[in-house]
């Protein structure tokens, strides 16, 4: 039986019309059509699907559709300004954040909700919080590297 | 994924009538983590999903006379960051900061972890440690539970039909005592524990154990209080001689399963190890001057 869910996605109103079985991570992909967000283990573990339900982040995998029904939810198509990069996207790219990508927007996502409630972390403190973003290229100091640059230039007010 | 019915219950007479209506094919949902893995595995098969987030008023931490009243749909985040918390609970703050990864501690609740009842999560043995309370509510009124007592097997709490955990009422820890929550970690940083001890433990001024509270996590189908060595270790010296000889006596208490972390075997013997530890890091930090 469909339920209707109101999803606000990167500022875009969205009425859907889908079961409530219909897990977040598949509304955002093939309902909506925005396919940055990726699936890995399915079980809320490894991070590749993090996403901003009200700011928060969370794991879409493991999260209802319709449990979040009327949030306002951020994925990694809506972090770019006008156009520009987020500097978590550009301090990836100037850092060697990736390499296969597939990890990358959760990692991104990641960073951002970091640096949204924490601006200014230590190296344990960013080492804590992507924790649980996992990357199989085991990229892991290039991703430390571009959250550590990302909060830097951030600091500077280019945010 | 199963097929369910989502209900989003604007107020707690709402859900009982919704608990009524559809009795064993109902679950209650807080934030999700257990349930919907749970559903997607086909270990649990409610035909209707009763959510909790649009009722009001289960989400504050207040300060009482006697401890903290921690709403039931307080995020485990919302926990350890809570000014409240950190000030008047820090074993529990800590406790919680322990759990999994910040996006899955965004989204889990307390009451969800408490009635999920899996005996590897790291809240119980803290909260059972302080002798925390679980309230549970139903159309007929309240019912407190020392969280203790809640869990009954693997899985298995003594939720009533047509009850809800809406809060827990967590009490100080005793005055001049140290509490520590330790959590054995070998493979990952998310991991459950392979075992894990919270202890509290208070002096007499002649340097003996005046009280001390030991509960193990992750080595039994439920959290273990191991009163056998608290009992063992209450009114003697605290001696490095008896904290061993107490903190051996959980390895009759505890009944870990087999996995990928270890043997029951290898278990058993950390839990040993990680009471004595937990015994002398709550030991040091007992405050000075008691």
């Amino acid at each position: 039986m469909n339920q209707k869910v109101r999803l606000k996605v990167n500022g875009t109103d969205h009425e859907l019309d889908i079961p409530a079985r219909r897990l977040l991570v598949d509304c955002i992909r093939y309902d909506i059509g925005l396919t940055g967000t990726k699936e890995g283990c399915s079980v809320g573990v490894c991070g590749a699907c993090a996403v901003l339900v009200d700011g928060e982040m969370y794991a879409s995998c493991i999260t209802l559709a319709v449990a979040v029904d009327g949030s306002e939810i951020t994925t990694i198509e809506g972090i770019a300004e006008n156009g520009n990069l987020h500097p978590v996207q550009q301090a990836f790219i100037d850092n060697g954040g990736f390499q296969c990508g597939i990890c990358t927007p959760g990692q991104v996502i990641a960073a951002k909700s970091l640096l949204d409630e924490n601006p200014n972390p230590t190296e344990d403190e960013i080492k804590e919080w992507m924790m649980g973003n996992l990357c199989r290229c085991t990229g892991y100091y290039g991703i430390l590297n571009s959250v550590a640059a990302a909060a830097k230039n951030m600091s500077g007010g280019s945010k | 994924m199963i097929e369910f019915e989502y209900h989003h219950p604007a107020s707690m007479d709402e859900l009982f009538g919704l608990l009524d209506r559809y009795g064993e094919d109902a679950r209650v949902m807080a934030g999700g983590t257990a349930l919907v893995i749970q559903m997607k595995q086909r270990l649990a098969q409610p035909g209707h999903v009763l959510g909790l987030r649009r009722i009001g008023g289960l989400n504050s931490i207040e300060s009482t006379a006697e401890g903290v009243r921690i709403g039931a749909l307080c995020t485990q985040r919302q926990i350890e960051n809570s000014p409240v918390v950190v000030r008047e609970l820090p074993l529990i703050a800590d406790a919680f900061r322990k759990v999994a990864t910040p996006r899955i501690r965004n989204m889990a609740t307390i009451g969800g972890g408490l009635v999920n009842g899996d005996p590897s999560q790291d809240p119980p043995p803290a909260l059972i440690s302080l002798g925390a309370s679980a309230v549970m509510t139903s159309k007929n009124g309240e019912r407190v539970v020392p969280v203790e007592d809640l869990f009954i097997d693997y899985y298995e709490t003594d939720v009533q039909p047509g009850e809800v955990l809406t809060g827990v009422l967590v009490p100080h820890a005793p005055a001049g005592s140290g509490a520590v929550y330790l959590k054995f970690l070998p493979r990952t940083a998310d991991d459950y524990a392979t075992v894990s001890v919270a202890a509290v433990v208070s002096r007499e001024a002649d340097g003996s154990c005046k009280d001390v509270r030991i509960v193990l996590g992750s080595v039994g189908v439920t959290a273990i209080r191991a009163t056998q060595a608290e009992d063992a270790l209450r009114g003697k010296p605290l001696t490095d001689e008896n904290i061993r000889a107490a903190a051996a006596l959980v390895k009759d208490v505890v009944d870990p399963l087999e996995d990928f972390r270890g043997s029951a075997e290898y278990k058993t013997d950390m839990a040993e190890v990680f009471t004595r530890r937990a015994v002398e890091q709550a030991i040091a930090f007992i405050p000075a001057g008691n």
